[in-house]
C-alpha cells in the first residue's frame, strides 16, 4: 500500500520540492498552502502522515496541529513539523501542540523518507 | 538518492521570491504609513522566512545567512521587543533591498560584495541589542536525556543492549506509537521484548487516558547506542527510557510476550480505525479560507504561447475587417442576417482581442515598489528627506512595456529627488515641510496608460535652464522660447552633462535617453512645472505593443501608417509660410520656428518632391531628441488602431519603416518610423533648434 502524505507549506518552492521528493520516494502526495487549507485537505485525503511548516499565514503550524489533535477522524495522524533550524523552542512548542516529530530544513529526500517511515505506516498495513 | 534540483525548481523559487519580496515591501510601506497591524509584521517575517527556507534548499548560503539575520531582527519586532521607529524601519527597508539584491545575484549566479551584508549584519546586531546566536543548534533541551551516561560507557558499536521503555500519555498525544518505535528498533538487529503489565490496574480502576504498560527489550545489534537512542529522538521527554549495555546471556524475563507486540493497549490503538465521527471543528475554518483564496487563483503560462495567441487574434481582427469591407461593397440591407452576424462577430473579435491583451497585462505595483527603493537610495545620496507616495498601483500595463519602462522611470525618479526637490533648509525657508514628496501615479486614460512623476519641489528654474542651453550652444541667445519650450530643453541630447549633474542622476545618461526609451514604446513624455510648487513628468503609454494607434495616410497612391504618437499637428500651410533653403531644401514656419519639410513620397522613391504644396498636407512629427520635421502627404484617410506585423524577421531592417500592417481591405500598409526618416532627411545633428541657431 502506498503511504499517503499531506504536506502543508505556504512556500510554493517548498511545496514543489516536497512534492517532488515525496513522489520520487513513491508516496501518494497531497499538498496544502497553509494550516487552514491543510485542515480542509485533511478531511478529503485522510493521510497516513502530515508534514507541516510552522510559519504560515491564516493558521500557522501550531494552530494546525492543535486543530488536528482536538477532534476529527484524523486526530491521531502522525505529524512532522518542518523547522528551518533546530530551534529548541519551536520544537518544544510544536510538541506541546501535538507534533509527532520534526524534519530540519534544508532536507534531502533521504532525511524526509527516514523521518516519515519512522512515524508512519500506510493505513491497513501492519 | 538525493532529489534532483532542476532548473524548474530554481525558476519557481525565484518567481516565488519576487512575490515574497513584494509582500515584504507591502508590509514595510504599511509600516511607513503607520497603518500596520501585528499581522503585517508577521507577513513580513514570513516572507523573509520563506525566502530563507527556499534558499536553504538550493544551498544559497549567502542568502540564507543574511535572511537568517534579517529574520532574527524581524522576530524581535514581532515579539514586541523592538520599537518600530524611523531608524529601525529604515534599516529593515535597507535590509529588504539588500535581500532583493542577494536574491537577484543568486538568480543570476553572480557573486555579491560581502561587505554590504556584513555592514547590515552589524547594524542589525546593534538594534537587536545582542549579538545574534549564530548556531541555534546548541539546543540542550533536546539532547536525549538520561542516555548520556550510558553512552559514555558504550563507545564501541555493536553488542547487546537492554532497553526499558515506558510510554507516557504525552507520547500518545503527540501521535507517536510504541508499535512504530518497536518496529523501528527491530530493524536495527534482533529484538526480543517483554510487555510488563504489572502496573495495569483492575478494570474498575482503569483510567483509559493513562497508559500503564512498560516494555523490557533486549536488542542485539551492530549499531551504536547512539543510533538506538536516535530511534527514540521524537519521544524524548515523553517516556521513560533506559538504555544500557547488557551482559551476554541476559534475556527478557519469561512470562511476557517474546515477540513484537501487535497492538499495544491504552491509546496506542489511536492510529487504528477511526472511532470519532468527523469533527465539526475543521469545517468552518476551511470555508472562510476558501472564499479568500478564490481571488488569488492564477496559473503560469509560457509567454510564447500568449504571444502566439495575440498574433492569431490580430489575424482574426484583420480577417474580420476584410470581411466587413467586402460585405459593405455588396451593400446588403442592415437587417440582413449576414450583416447582423458580422456585427456580432465584430464585437466578439473585439472582446477576444481585449481579453487576450489583458493576459499580458500586469499591475505596475512591483515596478512602483522598485521605485520606492530608488527614492530611498536617492534620498540617502543627496541628503534629502523624501517620501514616495504611489497611486493607482493596480493599473495594468503590458508586460514588455512595464519591463522597458524601468530604466526611464528610474531616471526620472532620481531626477525628481536630485533636481526636483530642494534640500531641507531651502524647503523650511520656503515654508514647506522639510520632507519632500514624490508622487508616482498610474491610471488608464482614453485607451492609454498615464504615469506621472510629481515632486513638490521648487519647479524648473527656467532662467538657469535657458542659460545652460545657451552656454552649450543648444539654442541661440536670442531665441524666443515660452515656458513650456524652455522646460522641454531638458530633453535635448547634450543638455545634461556630467559637470553639473550630480553623481546620482548623472551616470552619463540624460533625460533625452529616458525620453527616447519611452518613445520607443510608443509613448510620450511631457513636463509641467510651476515655480515654487513642483514639477510633473507625465508619461503616456499605449496599453500594448501589439496594436498601434495610427494615422492612415496616402502618398503617391500608396497607403501608409504614421504612429499617432509622433504626429503633433497637421498643417495646410500658406505659401508665405514655406521658405526655400539651399538648392532644394524647404522649411515651414510653425510657432515661430522653422521646421524642415520632407516628402514621404520622395524618401521612399515613389516620386520626385512636388513643386507646390497646394494639394498636400503637412504632418508635423516630433521624434526622439525633440527633433521636428514636416512630412508631405497627399491625404489623410483615417485614424485607427492597426495590428503591428514585424517586417524585420522576413526582410531585415528598412530605414524609415518600423513595421507593416494589414488594412481592412487586405492591403498591406507600411508603418513609417518618423525617427528614421528625420535622421535620414536632416542628418545626424539636424533639428529645429539648430535651425534656430542658424537664423
Amino acid at each position: 500500500m502506498t503511504l499517503r502524505v499531506l504536506a502543508v507549506d505556504d512556500s510554493r518552492t517548498m511545496r514543489n520540492l516536497l512534492s517532488a521528493a515525496l513522489a520520487q520516494a513513491g508516496f501518494d502526495v497531497h499538498l496544502a498552502e497553509d494550516g487552514a487549507d491543510g485542515l480542509q485537505r485533511l478531511a478529503d485525503t485522510a493521510p497516513d502522515v502530515v508534514i507541516t511548516d510552522i510559519n504560515m499565514p491564516r493558521l500557522d503550524g501550531f494552530g494546525f496541529i492543535e486543530a488536528i489533535r482536538m477532534s476529527g477522524d484524523n486526530r491521531n495522524v502522525p505529524i512532522l513539523v518542518l523547522t528551518t533550524e533546530s530551534a529548541p523552542e519551536l520544537k518544544a512548542r510544536a510538541r506541546t501542540a501535538g507534533a509527532t516529530g520534526w524534519i530540519v530544513k534544508p532536507f534531502d529526500e533521504t532525511k524526509l523518507v527516514a523521518a516519515i517511515e519512522r512515524v508512519a505506516i500506510p493505513r491497513g498495513a501492519t | 538518492m538525493s532529489l534532483m534540483i532542476t532548473d524548474d525548481f530554481r525558476d519557481s523559487f525565484f518567481q516565488e521570491c519576487e512575490d515574497l519580496l513584494e509582500a515584504m515591501n507591502d508590509g514595510f510601506r504599511l509600516m511607513a504609513e503607520n497603518q500596520h497591524e501585528i499581522e503585517t509584521v508577521h507577513a513580513v517575517f514570513r516572507a523573509v522566512h520563506s525566502i530563507k527556507g527556499g534558499a536553504g534548499a538550493f544551498g544559497l548560503d549567502a542568502l540564507v545567512a543574511f535572511a537568517h539575520h534579517f529574520e532574527t531582527g524581524l522576530d524581535k519586532l514581532r515579539a514586541g521587543k523592538l520599537d518600530l521607529d524611523d531608524t529601525v524601519l529604515g534599516l529593515f527597508q535597507r535590509c529588504g533591498d539588500h535581500l532583493a539584491d542577494l536574491v537577484g545575484s543568486a538568480r543570476d549566479e553572480v557573486d555579491m560584495d560581502a561587505a554590504s551584508s556584513a555592514q547590515l549584519h552589524g547594524e542589525l546586531d546593534a538594534i537587536i541589542g545582542t549579538v545574534v546566536q549564530d548556531d541555534p543548534d546548541d539546543a540542550p533541551d533536546f539532547q536525549p536525556a538520561g542516555l548520556d551516561l550510558d553512552l559514555l560507557f558504550a563507545p564501541a558499536p555493536g553488542g547487546r543492549y537492554r532497553i526499558l521503555f515506558e510510554p507516557w500519555a504525552e507520547l500518545f498525544r503527540s501521535g507517536n506509537d510504541p508499535a512504530m518505535l518497536l518496529r523501528n528498533l527491530g530493524r536495527l538487529g534482533t529484538l526480543s521484548a517483554r510487555l510488563n503489565t504489572d502496573h495495569v490496574p483492575p478494570l474498575s480502576e482503569l483510567e483509559c487516558t493513562r497508559p500503564h504498560l512498560q516494555w523490557e527489550l533486549i536488542l542485539e545489534t551492530d549499531e551504536t547506542a547512539e543510533t538506538i537512542a536516535d530511534t527514540f529522538e521524537f519521544v524524548d521527554g515523553l517516556c521513560r527510557l533506559e538504555i544500557a549495555e547488557s551482559a551476554t546471556g541476559e534475556t527478557v524475563r519469561p512470562g511476557g510476550c517474546n515477540s513484537m507486540p501487535d497492538a499495544p493497549t491504552g491509546e496506542a490503538d489511536a492510529t487504528g480505525p477511526d472511532t470519532v465521527t468527523h469533527g465539526e471543528q475543521t469545517q468552518p475554518i476551511a470555508r472562510t479560507n476558501d472564499s479568500k483564496r478564490a481571488s488569488a487563483a492564477t496559473i503560469r503560462v509560457d509567454l510564447e504561447r500568449v504571444d502566439k495567441l495575440i498574433n492569431l487574434v490580430g489575424e482574426l481582427v484583420i480577417k474580420e475587417a476584410m470581411l466587413s469591407q467586402s460585405i459593405s461593397k455588396i451593400a446588403l440591407p442592415s437587417e440582413n442576417e449576414v450583416s447582423v452576424g458580422l456585427d456580432s462577430l465584430k464585437q466578439l473579435a473585439g472582446e477576444i482581442q481585449e481579453g487576450v491583451m489583458a493576459i499580458r497585462a500586469q499591475p505596475v505595483k512591483p515596478m512602483f515598489q522598485r521605485m520606492s527603493r530608488i527614492v530611498r537610495e536617492a534620498a540617502v545620496a543627496t541628503g534629502k528627506r523624501v517620501r514616495l507616495m504611489t497611486q493607482g498601483e493596480h493599473t495594468e500595463v503590458d508586460k514588455t512595456v512595464l519591463e522597458r519602462l524601468v530604466d526611464p522611470l528610474t531616471h526620472m525618479i532620481r531626477n525628481a529627488v536630485d533636481h526636483g526637490l530642494e534640500d531641507p533648509q531651502t524647503r523650511s525657508a520656503a515654508g514647506k515641510p522639510e520632507e519632500g514628496t514624490v508622487i508616482l501615479s498610474a491610471a488608464h486614460r482614453s485607451g492609454r496608460v498615464m504615469i506621472d512623476i510629481s515632486d513638490d519641489g521648487g519647479g524648473i528654474n527656467r532662467a538657469k535652464v535657458r542659460k545652460l542651453a545657451e552656454d552649450k550652444g543648444l539654442i541661440s541667445p536670442d531665441a524666443d522660447l515660452g515656458p513650456a519650450e524652455i522646460d522641454n530643453l531638458l530633453f535635448l541630447p547634450g543638455f545634461s552633462s556630467k559637470d553639473e549633474v550630480s553623481a546620482l542622476s548623472g551616470r552619463g545618461v540624460g533625460l533625452d535617453v529616458a525620453r527616447s526609451e519611452v518613445q520607443a514604446l510608443g509613448g510620450r513624455v511631457s513636463i509641467t512645472s510651476n515655480p515654487g510648487e513642483g514639477t510633473t513628468f507625465s508619461i503616456s503609454l499605449p496599453l500594448t505593443l501589439a496594436v498601434l494607434e495610427g494615422m492612415v495616410i496616402e502618398v503617391a497612391g500608396q497607403t501608409m501608417v504614421v504612429p499617432i504618437t509622433a504626429v503633433q499637428e497637421t498643417l495646410q500651410p500658406r505659401t508665405a509660410e514655406i521658405h526655400a533653403i539651399g538648392q532644394d531644401g524647404r522649411v515651414v514656419t510653425n510657432r515661430d520656428r522653422l521646421v524642415p519639410i520632407v516628402d514621404l513620397g520622395a524618401i521612399f522613391g515613389f516620386r520626385p518632391p512636388p513643386e507646390t504644396l497646394d494639394n498636400h498636407v503637412l504632418l508635423l512629427v516630433e521624434t526622439d531628441n525633440g527633433r521636428h520635421c514636416a512630412l508631405i502627404v497627399d491625404g489623410i484617410q483615417d485614424q485607427r488602431q492597426v495590428v503591428i506585423k514585424s517586417l524585420e524577421s522576413n526582410y531585415g531592417h528598412v530605414n524609415g519603416v518600423a513595421a507593416a500592417t494589414i488594412l481592412g481591405d487586405g492591403r498591406i500598409a507600411l508603418i513609417i518610423d518618423p525617427d528614421g526618416i528625420i535622421r535620414d532627411a536632416t542628418g545626424p545633428i539636424g533639428g529645429d533648434f539648430q535651425l534656430h541657431a542658424a537664423r
